[in-house]
């Protein structure tokens, strides 16, 4: 399967540039909420150390329920919601595939299962934490796991390309704000007033045209 | 079967549920975001939790599978076994749990919902794809936190490298992402890390 073909063959055919956001361009939907609830369920289980590099896999590149623009554009807005990210998510897609039943179908889903097992793990790790191999392996799977969110920042950024903000800004915006966050901790409050204003207003000023 | 820890009685249920309410709106970039003002409330004024337990619900959290934010249910499921019962603990899920999720769900669910019906608005894809840089910017900047979390600098050098090869594995090629976990976690359980 061609990644994110769906999102450059929407931008190609469509006669204004960034109207295709509008649209749920994607090809596939879920058919109905059982599939909803399995499809988070399955997202949520295989989420070691965080279910986003997750979902983009399955539900923009397995199932296609999502196109690459749309996955960022709603991962814009689960970020600047107060709230788990992953969980604002869940709920702006089930939402919008089959109203309220379908938000917190898709909540339940990333939910239960992995709440079952999280709690015995706690129940195990009070038995089981003085041993090396366990210290060791939770050390790799978390070293594995900051590869995967980074894979996923590289994945997105080809969205970047068909953004209404011009690339050399977007690159800028990019670069600036990993410093500040990344390495200089900022609070995650103010980079997201200043520099996600600056992109907004950016995009606000390219969108009249 | 030793004493209780501490005791918890009905108003203080009450308190914790209403915090967690609280940290909820406050939770904009996630939930770990306000981890600092969680060790504030439980570990240092109601000693509801002893740094050891706040630490290893984060890390198992972490390293389970599913969203991030269950290292809260840990921490009520922590406070309620302090309290002294397997069904505290259950109720501390379910208080901590409903508290930080009940309010950024609504407002959530309510938001997005507008700004899918006014999907055509200027403003509203000014907002959405202006933020797009900036979100791109945050993954990179979670992965390298995450990765520098070792908190040794450069003599977790094999801890980069892994996290490296599997950023380029994961970003270039359609192996399975467990594979790669996988992966990592036997190198860590023998000692290579």
């Amino acid at each position: 399967m061609d990644k994110g073909g769906a999102a450059g063959h929407n931008a190609g055919m469509s006669s204004l540039p960034f109207e295709h956001i509008a649209a749920s361009s994607a090809p596939h939907r879920p058919a109905s909420l059982r599939e909803l609830f399995i499809a988070f369920t399955w997202l949520a289980l295989q989420g070691f150390g965080g279910v986003l590099v997750v979902v983009q896999r399955e539900l923009v590149e397995r199932r296609q329920w999502l196109t690459h623009d749309e996955f960022v554009e709603d991962w814009a807005v689960a970020q600047v919601l107060p709230g788990p990210n992953v969980v604002n998510l869940s709920l702006m897609f089930g939402g919008r595939m089959f109203g309220l039943p379908g938000a917190l179908t898709a909540l339940a889903g990333l939910l239960a299962a992995p709440l079952v097992i999280v709690l015995l793990l706690a129940v195990l790790h009070t038995r089981f934490a003085g041993y090396p191999a366990v210290e060791g392996a939770l050390r790799g799977m978390a070293a594995v796991s900051a590869g995967l969110i980074g894979a996923t920042g590289l994945k997105l950024s080809v969205a970047l390309a068909r953004n209404p903000v011009p690339l050399a800004w977007c690159v800028a915006i990019a670069v600036i704000g990993f410093v500040l966050i990344a390495l200089l901790r900022m609070p995650l409050l103010y980079v997201m007033a200043g520099l996600g204003g600056l992109g907004c207003v950016l995009a606000w000023r390219r969108l009249r045209a | 079967m030793t004493a209780p820890l501490i005791v918890l009685a009905w108003h203080d249920w009450f308190n914790l549920f209403a915090h967690f309410l609280l940290l909820s709106l406050m939770s904009i970039g996630g939930a770990i975001s306000t981890t600092s003002e969680m060790h504030r409330f439980l570990v240092e004024q109601h000693h509801w939790l002893t740094q050891a337990q706040f630490n290893d619900s984060i890390a198992i959290a972490q390293a389970a599978p599913g969203p991030n934010v269950l290292f809260v249910a840990l921490m009520g499921w922590n406070v309620g076994m302090n309290a002294g019962s397997t069904v505290a603990a259950m109720l501390g899920v379910a208080v901590t749990m409903l508290g930080i999720l009940m309010p950024s769900t609504f407002l959530t669910y309510v938001a997005s919902q507008w700004g899918h019906r006014n999907r055509h608005l200027r403003v509203v894809r000014a907002f959405k794809q202006g933020m797009a840089p900036l979100v791109i910017a945050l993954l990179m900047a979670t992965a390298w936190i995450l990765a520098s979390a070792g908190g040794h600098g450069a003599a977790d050098w094999r801890l980069w490298l892994v996290a490296l090869v599997s950023c380029l594995i994961i970003w270039r090629t359609k192996v399975h992402l467990l594979w790669v976990l996988g992966a990592g976690a036997l190198l860590g359980a023998l000692q290579l890390l």
